[in-house]
């Protein structure tokens, strides 16, 4: 949809800053969470190639696009899982911005991070799942 | 060529604004292009005005896509317009299910333009 193959992220990321995070809850079969955090200026970046001149006129629609993104991660995840696609909910996206804030889940978990290059920036995408 | 007067029914503006542009990207003949957020507003449009494509989310508020398309099948002037389901819902009992209340095809986001093509431009005869 964005037209931008993803690749692993070679670099340190530790001093790199997500300043917008989404989230997608998950609930009924399979209880979690799907979150995708980036930099402002990759959200923006995302945003118009997902929006092109819209993003550009209506800063507001930045998160909104991000939230978008991460519901059809979350959709496409809970779909490859074909004994929970039908008895699994997704929320309605959410998304932070901020800076210097930590995102904790509580409950055991298990959690799978990875963090991908766009266009040279990492972006993080989360799946957490309570056990 | 005619243009299209297309519907895009979707609870999310941002991917109501994705799918016009990648209908747009795609080479399909767009005209004028009105949306909704929910399948109950979809419909009062249909009863107000014809139009040649409908594209529909699955999962929204108030009336989801799968009850749009129920009704729809009751409005004459909406008889014979393709509509095609996009949601993020890939199940293959949602999917078996919208096409036996009347949806044409299906499409899974996310989705590039050429994908939209190869569903839509058979349905509207566009976009060779």
């Amino acid at each position: 949809m964005l037209g931008v193959e993803l690749q692993a992220f070679p670099g340190s990321f530790e001093d790199r800053h997500g300043e917008q995070t989404a989230i997608v809850g998950l609930a009924g079969a399979l209880c979690g969470m799907v979150a995708i955090r980036c930099s402002s200026p990759t959200a923006e970046k995302i945003a118009a190639l997902m929006l092109a001149a819209d993003a550009a006129s209506n800063p507001s629609m930045i998160g909104d696009a991000l939230g978008e993104l991460c519901n059809m991660v979350a959709g496409n995840f809970k779909s490859k899982v074909s004994t929970i696609a039908d008895h699994c909910m997704l929320s309605m996206p959410t998304v932070i911005w901020g800076e210097h804030y930590v995102m904790q889940t509580f409950q055991s978990h298990e959690a799978f991070e990875v963090v991908l290059s766009f266009e040279g920036e990492p972006v993080w995408f989360s799946i957490v799942i309570q056990t | 060529m005619k243009k299209l007067r297309v519907l895009i029914v979707d609870d999310s503006s941002v991917m109501r604004k994705i799918v016009e542009r990648s209908l747009r990207q795609a080479g399909i003949e767009v005209g004028e292009v009105l949306e909704a957020s929910n399948g109950a507003e979809a419909l009062a449009e249909v009863q107000k005005s014809a139009f040649d494509l409908i594209l529909s989310d699955i999962n929204m508020p108030a009336m989801d896509g799968l009850e749009f398309l129920r009704n729809l099948s009751n409005i004459e002037s909406a008889k014979g317009v393709p509509v095609v389901m996009i949601t993020t819902e890939g199940s293959e009992a949602r999917v078996v299910e919208a096409l036996s209340v009347g949806a044409r095809g299906y499409i899974r986001k996310p989705f590039t333009p050429e994908q939209v093509k190869e569903r839509i431009a058979p349905l509207v005869g566009g976009a060779d």
